[in-house]
């Protein structure tokens, strides 16, 4: 049996304290000890995006970090970009609207993804857009409904932005 | 496609990592993780112990020294790319970093780990080839330093010994305006390199070159280093701008066609010249534009 370890983090805004063990990753100990499959697991080695969570406010693959890597940071999984029960993260709408997601497998890392880079890029340019998902595999789409929703995106949370004020933006 | 059951030590001083490293059998040394992780979930790596460096302290920094910049093993990728001493010091540092893989993979991969991995692919030790980086590692016998011509020691392997662990990389600098360029073949952004080149040029007041460096990586891990006369009538030749090279490669030996390496090495050359009409930043030397 593998040795284990008691890690504290936050994952959505909750904190946890668990027992986990050294070798699990992060995507499984989301996964299969928090219940939280939102977050999906495509190639498991680092190639397919689809588990893409904020660790920290920085996009990072779930696969390749350990769970005990993960103690005393602050996680954001899709579960937690939408800003309360009832409503979709501006993102996640433009999604909706743009046809970015077909079968959906894909769509928990491009969303993690896209969340990062437009609070670090608001207005990209359709190149940009496609260079940040670069690393996130769609089988469905083509892409194109993707990178139109992101585009969208950028236009909604400015839109945010203008209406809230200065201090109301996207916090990291 | 689960990692194998291990040992999980967190040292916080790089003299606590040195010595787990030397006193545990079968232990394998965990920076970023974008190389190690993927082959211990693919159980290609199977360590007893896995002595993990990110909560090692004082490894994490990028300074301007008097020379050049001295950049921590543990510093994030993404740190280097952004970082606005790379940008002055270093321009072929950061233009390559945005080619490294893809944007999560540098959020969590490290400068360092890539060097100690040594993927013949890989960006950032093609770039600390060009600059002659010097590496610095400590071990159970204490500290030393290797510069980047004794470093690699064949595929996937460094002049490193097993017990020895990357602590910093100095990168010293070349004169204020000179000419670099980053170019790279890879069927799409940020995949592995199928084909990469880099160079740096340095002029006199007279127009011509009087230090270059010339890279390529990828499929041919190659350095080769021009004769002296050579090197002089080359530099004769040269001048503000000088046309593609016309000799074939050495190393020819791959299936791969030929027009597939030659094209962003010729393309890198040119751009790159001191003054050359075609030097533009970010040119976007992005993997899609080498597919044409």
């Amino acid at each position: 049996m593998s040795e284990k370890r008691r890690v504290s983090l936050a994952v959505n805004g909750t904190a946890y304290e668990e027992t986990i063990e050294t070798r699990l990753t992060l995507a499984d100990f989301l996964r299969h000890q928090l219940g939280l499959t939102g977050t999906h697991l495509g190639c498991e080695h680092g190639v397919c995006g689809a588990c893409t969570v904020l660790v920290d406010g920085y996009s990072v693959r779930s696969c390749l970090m350990l769970a005990v890597q993960a103690g005393g940071s602050d996680i954001t999984t899709v579960e937690g970009i939408a800003p309360s029960k009832d409503e979709l993260h501006p993102l996640q709408e433009a999604f909706r609207d743009n046809h970015g997601l077909q079968c959906g497998f894909c769509t928990p890392g491009m969303l993690t993804t896209l969340v990062e880079f437009l609070r670090d890029n608001p207005s990209p340019t359709e190149r940009d857009v496609r260079e940040a998902i670069s690393g996130n595999l769609c089988r469905c789409t083509g892409y194109q409904g993707i990178v139109d929703a992101a585009l969208d995106a950028a236009q909604r949370l400015k839109g945010q932005d203008r209406t809230a004020g200065p201090d109301g933006g996207e916090s990291p | 496609m689960k990692p194998p059951p291990f040992s999980y030590h967190d040292p916080a001083t790089i003299t606590e990592a040195v010595e787990l490293l030397a006193t545990l059998d079968n232990a394998k040394l965990l920076a970023g993780g974008q190389s190690l992780m993927a082959m211990l979930n693919m159980r290609y790596a199977q360590p007893d112990h896995v002595i993990d460096l990110n909560r090692v302290e004082g490894l994490s920094y990028i300074r301007a020294t008097g020379d050049g910049l001295e950049i921590g093993a543990m510093t994030r990728q993404r740190d280097v790319e952004f970082s606005n001493d790379v940008r002055r010091l270093c321009p072929l540092l950061n233009e390559a970093m945005p080619l490294v893989g893809h944007r999560q993979t540098r959020n969590r991969g490290t400068f360092g780990g890539s060097l100690a991995h040594f993927d013949s692919s890989a960006e950032i030790p093609t770039v600390c080839a060009g600059l002659d980086a010097v590496l610095r590692v400590a071990g159970p016998r204490g500290e030393r330093e290797i510069a980047f011509k004794d470093f690699p020691a064949g595929y996937l392997s460094t002049s490193m010994e097993l017990d020895e662990v990357l602590v910093s990389v100095r990168l010293p600098a070349w004169g204020a305006g000179h000419g670099f360029g980053f170019e790279e073949f890879a069927r799409r952004h940020g995949d592995f390199a199928i084909v990469s080149a880099a160079a740096l040029l340095e002029a006199g007041t007279d127009g011509r070159i009087t230090r270059a460096s010339l890279l390529w990586a990828g499929s041919v891990p190659h350095r080769c280093a021009l004769p002296k006369p050579r090197q002089r009538s080359w530099a004769n030749r040269v001048r503000w701008k000088p046309s593609p090279p016309r000799r074939r490669w050495p190393a020819e030996s791959t299936p791969m066609k030929t027009s597939m390496r030659r094209r962003p090495t010729a393309n890198t050359w040119r751009w790159c010249c001191p003054g050359g009409p075609l030097r533009r930043r970010g040119h976007g030397s992005r993997g899609i534009r080498g597919a044409r």
